[in-house]
């Protein structure tokens, strides 16, 4: 009996290495420090303003390796960190707030391999330092504005129906709203009105005949949840684009949790700044009377106020305010029934009653909402933070064509993506959840850099020994394991780069180190076993035969387990440890493959084909 | 080149009475040191935050504690860490000032009192409730990880030697958790990673012995449960000492030049590992020798008759 494979599964198996080769290799391109230039509100960086900068570059004596303009977008790229920085700070002064410039760690993956969609593996902050916030988003405070805005609701609800009512009144610790009514007629047809209605409340007897107890369905509390989440997420991320932050991850964790994830933040002050920074929204009246002509030249009309809009358009607006964005309780964007985009909003009873007086004789006015924020500016403060500077502006102005109630619409916006981004201004002006940080990681880049050295180091001793080890002890066979496990490193790492979720951390470094001294195990268990079958007195092409389907039982079963084990740690893990988790899964994996079919393939190829009286084994 | 090669099976199981005294004992101890030790958790569990700062110079640890005093700080815990400049400040929860400011104040005192500035090398700020939820989701996920292998063992082998197997899985936790209460080591996030590891890799060998006690039964068929799985544990002797000597070979390495962060890591997968391989020989199998595990309970079930099926139709 011989052993011998089809040429297939060879042509297979390298082809399937080579792949994982071609995906592992950015990662010995270093990345380059860099700097990302865009412009604010959609506007677009020009080849006039790219020359500029290179010009100062070259003035302070800063040479950029490249710099590229694409889709409007500028991307420099430096030699140095000390580079980077300064460059990072004249272009601050030279373009001014209009533009967003953020420091970037810039891949340097040279173009035939980004053309097949090769990457380099995404590193953790505690490789690559950054700051890593936890939230947890006040769900309470929500829950508690729905019933408060309740009870008026019910009250003007009630009253429109004709129904008397001896009390309503809101009990926010135990989450409902109690109705005490005058008879039991009244108990009936109030019934009937609120389940009518559809506000996903859950009616319950109360204390006595007469009164009646509402509190959220689940429905309605997992709606409001959702929504306060999404609101946060959509405010967090504009405000981090907004000072520019290369690849920031915000993304919802569980029932109430925000992560945020700034790669190369170094002022995490700055950044719990921008995380608490408040944003309002009101709605002003359209002063048409006013001189325009006077008011930019100083003499603004008694009673009014001067405002830009986005694109720069001045307005005057009528300092008294119709309505603030608190009384917001949702705004959408869609289309109206001649599929124009519009956008949706919706207010809570006692906003709703304000408006309504509040238009009624403004038909036919125009109407403006006003975005007010606070976001950290070019200067710089005494305590080394930017300082926050208020920044308000015209997000919209529309005609009044009816008087303006609980629902109403912005029309005559040009485009879908305009309505978007609408309605989230409208949203973040009316956040009904506060947000508290409850975890914060930071990590500086010199300890980043240290953690990346540490973990190659100990990758390169673990290795080294391991291969040494093997070799000592199983010979010309160690040699082939030796080579399944240098194999089994390329397939990790491609495999990693290619996932895109797949993050590496220092626990995750810890993990391929352990890799590599458990990946030898199932090449131990089918060259013990060769060994046996070989005692045993079988014939050399018997042994590797038996030997390899033998162990595969075994092996098949404890990496089973391991991986198991795997799954539970991604499942709980969170950051590095789930870094761990990774690595450990996809090393189980690749292990299996190259120590089993790859060193078999390789045995045969060796041994398998010839009549032998002994194995170096 | 072989370590072992025995002409006739060693005789395990003749220990097994002492090796169970022996794990008793030592169990016993690790409950009795958490008991009054308790287990030294780290800021990922206790909440809390931990600063580690860079000094261009040697620290004067005084003057760092003195500094802290002064701004506030007195309930700070200051020590070196990895090297003369690298200093790890640890300030417990505190309810008088807005937790997630801390860092930043302490940093900002720290600079006030050098002549050249400090740099922030690591700033982890962890709220209570999620110290407090990690510490359940962490057991959670031990016991979550015993029982999907108790029924895994249970399925592909037999319900005695997945007791076993789970028996010394627990063990192995137990006295890993035991010689972090004892020596006070500090019990963070990547130490709760290493033990998960830990179970995997112990189970890893239980079930290399497991698999060869199955087949030896099938093997040997006059042989009694002992003289079986000392012959499985001595065949597969050799194995267990070659892979567990690799793993422990890599281990050295990450806690030599792993970093400081990586040390207690390190150090749990060393230690459970020494245990992990005496607890596969010694524990799970002994426990399924004294449960009475037979021959009759590892043959295969019997072919089950397999109507042949008529698939044209």
């Amino acid at each position: 009996m011989l052993n011998k494979n089809p040429l297939w599964r060879y042509i297979l198996v390298s082809g399937l290495l080579l792949l994982a080769l071609l995906y592992a290799l950015p990662n010995l391109y270093p990345e380059d420090p860099a700097l990302n230039i865009s412009a604010r509100g959609g506007a677009v960086v020009t080849e006039q303003q790219r020359a500029v900068l290179e010009q100062q570059f070259d003035h302070a004596g800063i040479a950029a390796k490249s710099m590229l303009l694409t889709n409007g977008r500028l991307l420099v790229r430096f030699n140095s960190t000390e580079q980077q920085l300064q460059a990072h700070d004249i272009a601050n002064k030279q373009l001014g707030d209009g533009y967003i410039t953020a420091l970037n760690l810039a891949p340097a993956t040279p173009d035939w391999l980004s053309a097949i969609g090769a990457t380099p593996m995404k590193l953790g902050l505690d490789l690559r330092g950054g700051v890593h916030f936890l939230l947890a988003v006040d769900i309470n405070a929500a829950l508690d504005k729905t019933l408060n805005d309740l009870v008026p609701t019910l009250r003007s609800q009630l009253r429109d129906a004709g129904i008397r009512y001896r009390s309503i009144e809101a009990d926010t610790a135990a989450g409902r709203v109690q109705l005490v009514l005058r008879t039991a007629d009244d108990v009936v047809t109030a019934k009937a009105l609120i389940a009518k209605q559809d506000l996903g409340l859950l009616l319950t007897q109360g204390r006595d005949d007469l009164s009646l107890q509402l509190s959220l369905t689940e429905q309605r509390v997992k709606d409001i949840r959702d929504y306060a989440l999404e609101q946060n997420i959509s405010i967090i991320r504009n405000r981090i684009n907004d000072i520019g932050v290369a690849e920031p991850l915000v993304q919802r964790q569980g029932a109430d949790r925000i992560v945020v994830q700034l790669p190369g933040v170094q002022d995490t002050a700055q950044a719990k700044e921008i995380l608490g920074a408040t944003a309002s929204l009101e709605f002003r009246l359209v002063d048409t009377d006013g001189d325009m002509a006077a008011a930019l030249a100083g003499r603004v009309p008694p009673g009014s106020a001067l405002f830009y809009s986005r694109d720069g358009r001045p307005l005057l607006l009528e300092q008294r305010i119709m309505l603030t964005g608190d009384h917001i309780s949702n705004a959408a964007a869609g289309y109206d029934e001649y599929s124009r985009p519009q956008v949706l909003i919706k207010l809570d009873a006692k906003g709703g009653a304000m408006l309504s007086q509040a238009s009624k004789d403004a038909v036919g006015r125009r109407m403006a909402s006003v975005f007010t924020e606070y976001t950290p500016g070019s200067e710089v403060g005494a305590d080394g933070n930017r300082i926050l500077v208020k920044r308000q502006e015209v997000i919209n102005d529309a005609t009044i064509t009816t008087r303006l109630g609980h629902d109403f619409a912005i029309t005559g916006i040009s485009t879908p993506a305009e309505t978007q981004n609408l309605a989230t201004l409208l949203r973040a002006g009316a956040l009904i959840a506060p947000v508290q940080i409850i975890e914060e990681r930071s990590i500086g880049p010199s300890l980043g850099q240290e953690n990346i050295e540490l973990g190659l180091t100990a990758i390169g001793w673990g290795m080294a020994a391991v291969l040494l080890f093997m070799a000592l002890y199983y010979k010309a066979f160690g040699m082939v394991a030796n080579l399944a496990l240098v194999a089994n490193l390329v397939l990790m790492v491609g495999v990693m780069s290619m996932i895109p979720g797949a993050t590496l951390t220092l626990p995750g470094m810890a993990g391929i180190v352990l890799t590599v001294g458990m990946a030898v195990d199932a090449n131990v268990l089918i060259f013990e076993r060769i060994r046996e079958e070989l005692a045993e007195g079988r014939s050399v092409q018997q042994a590797i035969h038996l030997g390899y389907d033998r162990a595969f039982a075994t092996i098949a079963d404890s990496n089973i387990t391991t991986l198991l084990v795997a799954l539970v740690l991604f499942g709980i893990g969170t950051g590095p440890v789930k870094g761990f988790a990774v690595t450990l899964g996809i090393g189980i994996l690749t292990s299996i493959f190259t120590a089993v079919v790859g060193t078999r393939l390789m045995v045969n190829l060796i041994w398998g084909g010839r009549r032998l009286q002994s194995l170096p084994v | 080149m072989q370590v072992f090669s025995f002409s006739r099976p060693l005789n395990f199981m003749r220990l097994k009475w002492p090796a169970v005294v022996l794990s008793g004992l030592l169990l016993l101890g690790s409950v009795l040191s958490f008991s009054f030790n308790g287990i030294n958790w780290g800021l990922d569990f206790t909440g809390g935050t931990v600063i580690e700062a860079g000094f261009a110079q040697p620290a004067d640890l005084v003057a760092v504690r003195q500094t802290l005093d002064s701004a506030g700080y007195g309930d700070a815990v200051v020590q070196l860490f990895g090297s003369s400049r690298d200093v790890l400040i640890r300030i417990p929860l505190r309810a008088d000032v807005a937790q997630a400011v801390v860092g930043d104040s302490v940093l900002q005192a720290l600079n006030a009192q050098q002549t050249e500035p400090v740099s922030m090398r690591r700033v982890e700020f962890v709220g209570p409730s999620v110290g407090e939820e990690l510490k359940q989701d962490g057991g959670m996920a031990m016991l979550v990880a015993l029982i999907g292998i108790l029924l895994y063992v249970a399925m592909r082998f037999e319900w005695r030697l997945s007791v076993g197997a789970v028996v010394a899985l627990a063990h192995d936790v137990i006295l890993t958790l035991g010689l972090f209460s004892v020596l006070q080591l500090e019990f963070d996030l990547t130490v709760l990673a290493a033990i998960l590891a830990l179970i995997g890799y112990s189970i890893n060998d239980t079930i290399v012995v497991f698999d060869r006690i199955r087949e030896s039964f099938r093997k040997l068929r006059d042989a009694g449960a002992a003289e079986v799985i000392n012959t499985a544990i001595t065949s597969t002797l050799n194995r267990t000492v070659i892979t567990s000597l690799t793993t422990v070979l890599v281990l050295i390495v990450l806690f030599y030049l792993g970093g400081a962060l990586i040390h207690g890591f390190a150090t749990a997968l060393l230690f459970g590992i020494a245990v992990g391989t005496y607890s596969s020989i010694y524990v799970a199998s002994a426990i399924a020798e004294i449960l009475g595990i037979s021959r009759e309970d590892m043959l295969p079930p019997p072919p089950v008759e397999q109507e042949e099926q008529d698939i044209r139709a």
